[in-house]
């Protein structure tokens, strides 16, 4: 059976799964939810931005941030802590089971399960943020709607970066201890330049000055950076898999 | 009952080659295998061979190695040093297509909770390419007398019915090396009685049947060689018919070299 | 591997004297006429830079290595380099803030290579949080870690680079004027024989390490 019929497969299984007890899909969403709230008390008073700015400027110093670069960061806070959380669980219900070794065991290319895992939890990622955005915009007055196709392309690049990177580290740590710690300890700063590639984007969309080229230059790199990672991880799932 | 009828040439039936896998073999074999973590050692420079249509027990105090044997075996941890050789070959240099051949009954089942029966087999069934799967699948259940269940959720089941269907699963592709971890756990009397028919089964259609067991009493009449394993280290008893315990404990009692 | 173990002594003498001599060089340079005498941390700043760089270097081949082949010797190199990270990157994270305090005012700024800097520190810190934690198999693990840490440094310092354009700019002395070059050299040189030395004997470390758990299993038999 070839690499992507295999891939889907498990994708499908895991959908299926997921479907049945829902339980990633609302705890998740949830969780999303709740940081964005706790981020909103943060960082808005009565929908201005705190002032977080030294009394007089000085050269090199962190510049206050309006309320958009604030939606923006929320966002994409949101996306990684609650994909973080995602990950972990839906590898630790494998873990129970050991289910992750049966897929290991069969015939099928290692790379097919990366895969699999991969899509399925896409299409979590995907429909957690359907639910963020509107609620960002609602939240903090954020235009979301104003490049629509750009934020998309952005959320798509980003989520299959952290992702990618994410399903790796989240399999491989089944079998290790800490596990529930060394995720985040291990995936907060490789996905830094994704991070800051997403709101940098999505903070040149909702811009007072709306940036649209440099929204399309960060999603480039995103791109770019899903295309190596994605390659990087292949390459290492099969190896970092076998004891 | 059964048990002088050893196949050594595999039979077409039970054991089938699919159209697809072209691997098959009829002797595993472990030279000088070594498996340490740390300071810990698991398995100490094991040589063993096990052939086509016998069922071999597996046994030893915990922690001994017996598990980490069969996951040697079964490709999923490599050995420190030494090689395992499936009819002569390694697991490399046959690759992805050497687990089609293989079936693992683990400890832990290997069912998704959250889907039926019938859903469970099928799903493994596709990853392992298996022919003819519809029907496949519902021989396999009515092997497992589970096909009223057959749509039922296997979170549902007790433990007994999902050590059946776990079973049926491992041998769904109708595997050359069938390995077994703990099998008798938890089952009750039909259970037990069913797995031991299969056992035999496999057994007379040419398959390597590998089971680590404590169970003596139900182990007593179905397997023909006994392997006792202490600290990584392996004492073989070729010929185990009949009052398992007392060989067991004869053989643990030896001092080993 | 004796041939090492003399050669790690012979190395060490030679950095000591070598750091020993850097300060009188670096006196001696002139002062640098914009900061001025704080400046001259730089000489221990940049070096400190460049071997965290190439120290993160040797652990990514390393852990390719050791990944692909489970050679003993790529984890212990792997293992002894992601140190080193850690320590020479320590040194740049401190005399970085303490140079920008002087110079500036502040004690952190979000410059490009500081930051990256500062993004790399961690990986190995979580890389090595994993040897530490993660129990058995937790090298093969750490080994994927360090491939994909080593991988990761150009996108850091572009996407931190492209954010920093927002920010006021301000560049370190990039060209050295004559008089300057000598010092550096000289620093550079003496922290790359330190480097080495200290490599070796991490590596030597684990391979004694590695003897002595062998010892044991030997003596079970």
């Amino acid at each position: 059976m070839n690499v992507l019929r295999a891939a889907w497969w498990i994708a499908r299984k895991d959908l299926i799964v997921e479907a049945r007890s829902r339980e990633l899909a609302y705890t998740t969403l949830f969780f999303a939810v709740s940081c964005v709230l706790v981020f909103a008390f943060a960082y808005i008073q009565d929908g201005r931005s705190l002032d977080f700015g030294p009394a007089e400027p000085v050269a090199n110093s962190v510049m206050p941030i309006s309320v958009t670069d604030a939606a923006a960061g929320i966002l994409w806070v949101a996306v990684a802590f609650s994909g973080t959380l995602a990950l972990g669980r839906a590898f630790e219900r494998e873990r129970q089971s050991e289910t992750l070794r049966a897929l290991l065991l069969a015939p099928t290319e290692r790379a097919a399960i990366y895969i699999g895992k991969l899509a399925s939890m896409l299409v979590l990622m995907f429909g957690v943020e359907l639910v963020l955005v509107p609620i960002i915009g609602l939240f903090f007055d954020a235009p979301v709607g104003r490049a629509p196709l750009l934020l998309a392309g952005l959320l798509v690049a980003g989520t299959v970066g952290f992702a990618a990177v994410g399903t790796l580290f989240a399999a491989m740590l089944i079998r290790a201890q800490s596990r529930d710690v060394l995720l985040p300890v291990l995936l907060y700063p490789i996905t830094v330049p994704v991070i800051i590639a997403g709101v940098r984007g999505t903070a040149a969309i909702f811009g007072a000055e709306p940036n649209l080229e440099a929204a399309t230059a960060w999603m480039s790199m995103l791109v770019f950076f899903d295309a190596v990672f994605v390659t990087l991880a292949l390459w290492t799932f099969a190896p970092v898999m076998s004891e | 009952m059964g048990r002088s009828h050893r196949a050594a040439t595999p039979r077409v039936g039970l054991i089938s080659v699919s159209a697809s896998s072209l691997i098959d073999f009829t002797q595993v074999e472990l030279a000088e295998v070594s498996r340490h973590y740390g300071r810990r050692r698991a398995l100490a420079r094991t040589s063993l061979t096990f052939r086509a249509g016998e069922i071999v027990g597996l046994f030893g105090p915990n922690g001994a190695g017996k598990s980490t044997m069969l996951s040697v075996i079964a490709t999923m941890v490599r050995p420190t040093s030494g090689t395992v050789t499936y009819g002569g070959a390694t697991a490399k240099s046959l690759g992805d297509p050497l687990r089609g051949r293989i079936g693992v009954l683990g400890h832990d089942l290997f069912l998704y909770g959250d889907l039926t029966a019938r859903e469970n087999l099928e799903f493994f069934g596709r990853l392992y390419s298996v022919d003819r799967l519809g029907e496949r699948v519902e021989a396999a259940l009515a092997a497992a007398r589970l096909t009223e269940r057959a749509n039922d959720r296997v979170s549902a089941f007790s433990r007994g019915l999902r050590q059946r269907l776990a079973l049926e699963r491992a041998l769904l592709h109708s595997p050359r090396l069938v390995l077994l971890d703990e099998p008798f756990t938890g089952l009750d009397d039909e259970s037990t009685a069913l797995l031991t028919a299969r056992l035999r089964q496999l057994r007379d259609s040419g398959a390597i049947v590998l089971m680590a067991t404590h169970d003596f009493e139900n182990a007593d009449d179905l397997i023909d060689r006994m392997i006792c394993l202490r600290d990584g280290r392996v004492r073989e008893v070729p010929d185990a018919r009949g009052n398992l315990r007392v060989r067991y404990r004869q053989a643990m009692a030896e001092a080993w070299s | 591997m004796r041939v090492l173990d003399r050669l790690v002594p012979f190395l060490l003498v030679i950095a000591a004297l070598m750091l020993f001599r850097a300060p009188f060089l670096v006196e001696a340079a002139p002062i640098e006429s914009v900061m001025g005498v704080v400046q001259k941390i730089f000489y221990y700043h940049v070096p400190s830079a460049a071997m965290t760089f190439l120290a993160a270097f040797v652990c990514g081949i390393a852990s390719a290595m050791f990944l692909f082949r489970r050679s003993a010797l790529a984890d212990q190199i792997a293992l002894s380099a992601a140190e080193l990270v850690v320590v020479f990157g320590m040194i740049v994270l401190v005399t970085g803030p303490l140079w920008a305090r002087k110079a500036w005012g502040v004690w952190w700024v979000w410059d490009v290579r500081l930051t990256t800097m500062l993004i790399l520190w961690m990986i190995f810190v979580a890389y090595l949080m994993l040897r530490r934690f993660g129990g058995p198999g937790s090298d093969v693990l750490a080994a994927a870690v360090g491939v994909f840490g080593t991988a990761l440094v150009p996108f850091v310092y572009v996407s931190v680079r492209f954010w920093r354009t927002q920010h006021p700019n301000n560049t370190v002395v990039s060209t050295l004027p004559p008089d300057m070059a000598w010092p550096f050299r000289w620093a550079m040189a003496s922290f790359l024989v330190f480097f080495i030395a200290l490599l070796i004997t991490r590596i030597r470390l684990e391979q004694n390490r590695a003897s002595l758990e062998a010892a044991h299993l030997a003596l079970e038999d």
